[in-house]
């Protein structure tokens, strides 16, 4: 996120766009709810009437992937009506010019045909976050699992720019982070493309500094492989893989490819705190010490560096994973593991990461900031992008709508769209496992819209086989008017429903993240 | 002078003391910047003040009743007094109506971070329990099975508390209040269950109670376990929002968890998850030794010495046969920075690739 959390408090207009966050971030959406109850703004662009929507100024249920051609529209109307912030676009940013050229032709009208939403909520969606001082961007998974993601991206970026909201308070581009520290993993350098400090692997100096470091002269410069390449090239190029607390084949897309290239490894190992359906599939599964049970750090969403205190002894022989992982690079001879805490190895992070050289493991236990936190006198930087950007300038990017990977046809008639749920977490093997949830939860079921379960002769808790292009899962269906006519939903979080058996249509060029959230799939009634 | 420096400069007397306030700072909020202990049970610094259950009362120099210091700002020139005898007399005979109604003044503390307000108050000013005898309001509910939320509204006060909590801090507007007096009833849409309602059980009005009347059933499943309530601060492991926590222990055993009110991302605010998906932690399903594969697939029970040597000697051999291109890691967005960060070294050091990725794509 740009800005913190506590900024959610301070916008005059919120546009929410690809986020369900009353259900996966519910906290930050208490934040949410009190700055609408003082009067800020809200504007929704979500195919699901979510609970957000409810609460919307203006709702925008634009069919799934188009959001694009939405927030083209939304810019050519703020460019149309001189909203635009001229003084921040002159002194920081580029590229105004070609890209308020470009904006010409999309016209809500334009949009209108692609978003299926009337042309005048566009238009007055745009004003609303033109006229907004400050206006604040929220997204999540909703913006990003498409193979347009960064694209999308972008196109926040592009209205946040023309209009300033960006590197002052109660505005800003926010993304909110879905694990506890998925944040904290990039900034680790847990990530193909960056160094720990999100410093990118083509970079000759840094390459040099962890070469040093780490005692590996010939690391390379660059030739990253994301996870989803890396499935791919299984039991081709690669023969072994170490997989730390993932479910890999339940979460990921495609679950019939994500088996098999784990199958077809001569070596899998999974550290995990569960015999999970992926590490079924090891050749040896290393017991971890769970949350509350490990002595650590974590990143939120708002880049919130913050301790985790263990409270009780692990089961039997579980380790930390830093533990593990440790062990096995000291068996095979790789220089410099020899921690022998979580501290030791949290203070060799900070010692080589830029974002948190202000860091060590002694003031994250008695402060809380937020990075970057460049020195130990620091106090951290709540707000990114204030005054300057640390790349230059800001560059809007000229970009068009494309359609998603797979497009609704005579053999694949509904639109899929994946997501979460408020009771449930990811595949539940933790939620799952904690009495009372399934009280709340017990089962997972296919969103309809009422109207679309009349016309294709169902009726709630009917069983009906939903199949895409690459498989099928059956389910029962359930009729609510958080789907709109045509488009279904479910989510991903019970193994008895297997719902990634259908995804994975296409992945984003850039980032290899998965189009989760559209598909094309065709529904049969199975029993009653 | 800018107007900020002139209100810097607004004084007042607080128990004989001239101290000085903010525009808009009630009497409660000054005297609790200075220390000054004023008791309150229908107060929660989160909420707007409600200024109902008149604990609160301070005598101001020039008024003919004592006032909710709760509720009344600060004003240049004020006179306040927050403990005179006539006032803490009053609390006292307050406080006495108050738990007359009630079926037990000592709670579990496992029921809820401010199930202990009342009962400390009573110790404090030594009030008895009996002195009004009569009418009470509020009937528990046993016919809501929810697994989370005790409805034990015979220890209800009516301070309204949950009600604020649940429209205020979550804006969820799930609990109401019916009638009124004796009759008063803390419940929810047709008096019907929580689950049937808009709740999302994020167990804020169970942290807010100041008499346990809602109360955490999961925690109280720990009450018969032996030794003290240990807390730990820590961070939720669910979303990404990081909200603090406080593990509540019973020695090896979790048995519940409280929002942390001064945590920096939540401010006391939890969700479902947080709040009551704890037990996953302690499950039997936790693996407790390495697992080793076996030709028929089963799963063998081993140590770490022979898991550890297993493991390296399968990422040695690809090395040696196909080469360092042959590995890949994958970390946890879970797991701690710890992991995450061992994770790319270990592949980066051992490798010299950048043969590493996590679950963010997913």
């Amino acid at each position: 996120m740009s800005n913190p959390l506590a900024d959610m408090a301070k916008p005059d207009v919120i546009f929410c766009i690809g986020t369900n966050m009353t259900e996966c971030h519910p906290v930050a959406a208490t934040g949410l709810k009190k700055a609408l109850a003082r009067g800020a703004k809200l504007i929704v662009a979500d195919p699901r009437r979510i609970k957000l929507a409810e609460l919307a100024n203006i709702y925008l249920p634009i069919r799934v992937g188009s959001d694009v051609a939405l927030l083209l529209a939304m810019a050519h109307v703020i460019e149309r009506e001189g909203l635009v912030d001229a003084s921040f676009i002159k002194e920081r940013t580029e590229g105004w010019d070609e890209f308020r050229e470009h904006l010409k032709e999309f016209t809500p009208e334009w949009a209108s045909k692609i978003c299926e939403v009337p042309a005048k909520d566009i238009e007055e969606a745009g004003l609303y976050y033109g006229r907004g001082s400050p206006s604040a961007i929220y997204y999540t998974l909703g913006i990003t699992e498409h193979i347009c993601g960064v694209d999308n991206v972008q196109s926040l970026c592009n209205l946040a720019l023309m209009t300033g909201n960006l590197g002052i308070e109660g505005a800003g581009i926010n993304p909110m982070r879905g694990q506890n520290n998925i944040q904290g993993c990039g900034d680790c350098g847990a990530e193909t493309l960056v160094y720990p400090g999100s410093v990118p692997i083509t970079d000759k100096a840094a390459r040099d500094k962890f070469a040093h470091a780490y005692q590996r002269p010939d690391l390379d410069l660059g030739e990253a492989m994301t996870k989803v390449t890396a499935f791919n090239e299984c039991g081709k190029t690669l023969r072994a893989m170490l997989i730390d607390g993932e479910n890999t084949v339940v979460s990921d897309p495609d679950r019939n490819h994500c088996e098999q290239a784990l199958k077809s490894l001569d070596h899998l190992v999974v550290i995990d705190l569960f015999l999970t359906d992926t590490a079924k599939l090891a050749h040896l599964v290393l017991p971890a010490t769970g949350w509350a049970e490990t002595d650590g750090v974590v990143c939120n969403t708002e880049r919130r560096v913050q301790r985790l205190r263990a409270a009780v002894p692990p089961p039997g022989e579980a380790r930390p994973d830093w533990w593990i992982i440790a062990q096995i690079a000291r068996r095979l001879g790789i220089p410099g593991f020899d921690f022998s805490s979580a501290a030791e190895v949290f203070n060799e992070l900070c010692s080589l990461s830029p974002t948190y050289g202000g860091l060590d493991w002694d003031r994250v236990s008695r402060e809380s900031l937020i990075w970057p936190v460049p020195t130990k006198d620091h106090p951290g930087t709540p707000i990114l992008h204030v005054g300057s950007f640390a790349n230059g300038r800001g560059k809007f990017r000229v970009l068009g709508y494309r359609d998603p990977a797979e497009v609704i046809d005579e053999s694949f008639p509904v639109w899929l769209t994946t997501g979460r749920r408020l009771q449930s977490y990811h595949t539940r093997t933790q939620t799952g496992r904690s009495s009372g949830m399934d009280y709340l939860l017990s089962e997972e079921s296919l969103e309809v819209n009422p109207a679309d379960l009349a016309a294709w002769g169902l009726r709630d808790d009917d069983w009906v086989r939903l199949s895409s292009r690459r498989g099928s899962v059956e389910m029962k269906v359930r009729g609510t008017d958080r789907s709109p006519r045509g488009t279904v939903f479910t989510s991903f979080s019970f193994a008895e429903v297997p719902v990634n058996n259908l995804t994975g249509s296409g992945y984003d060029p850039t980032t290899h993240t998965a189009e989760l959230k559209v598909c094309a799939v065709r529904i049969e009634f199975v029993a009653r | 002078m800018s107007a900020t420096a002139t209100e810097r400069q607004q004084t007042m007397t607080l128990d004989g003391q001239e101290v000085t306030f903010a525009q808009g700072e009630t009497l409660y909020e000054v005297a609790r910047r200075h220390q000054i202990q004023v008791p309150t049970l229908c107060y929660d610094p989160r909420l707007e003040a409600f200024g109902g259950c008149r604990l609160c009362v301070v005598e101001v120099r020039g008024a003919k009743t004592p006032v909710a210091s709760c509720t009344t700002r600060a004003a240049q020139g004020m006179v306040v007094s927050t403990a005179t005898p006539a006032v803490e007399k009053l609390r006292q005979t307050l406080l006495e109506m108050v738990v007359s109604e009630n079926r037990e003044v000592a709670v579990n503390p496992l029921r809820g971070f401010a199930s202990q307000e009342l009962t400390t108050l009573v110790h404090r000013y030594g009030a008895q329990t009996g002195r009004f005898q009569g009418k009470h309001s509020g009937k528990s509910n046993s016919a809501d099975l929810n697994p989370f939320i005790l409805r034990d509204y015979d220890l209800c006060i009516s301070c309204y508390r949950c009600v604020r909590v649940c429209a205020e801090q979550e804006g969820d507007y799930a609990i109401s209040v019916m009638h009124r007096g004796f009759r008063t009833q803390i419940t929810t849409e047709f008096n019907g269950n929580l689950k049937d309602s808009s709740c999302t059980f994020c167990g804020q009005c169970v942290q807010t109670c100041p008499t346990g009347a809602l109360a955490d059933k999961k925690a109280l499943r720990g009450a018969d376990l032996p030794g003290e309530i240990q807390k730990t601060r820590t961070i939720c492991p669910y979303c990404g929002v990081g909200c603090s926590v406080d593990i509540m222990t019973k020695g090896d055993r979790m048995v519940g968890i409280q929002p942390a009110m001064d945590g920096p991302a939540n401010q006391g605010a939890l969700c479902v998850k947080g709040q009551f998906a704890f037990d996953f932690v302690q499950h039997d399903d936790r693996l407790k030794t390495p697992l080793l594969r076996q030709p028929d697939g089963s799963f063998k029970e081993i140590g770490w010495d022979e898991a550890l040597d297993f493991a390296a000697d399968g990422f040695r051999n690809a090395l040696e046969k196909h080469g360092r291109r042959s590995v890949y890691g994958i970390a946890s967005g879970r797991a701690p920075h710890e992991a995450a960060y061992s994770m790319q070294k270990f592949i980066r050091a051992g490798f010299g690739t950048h043969y590493v990725d996590n679950c963010s794509r997913a």
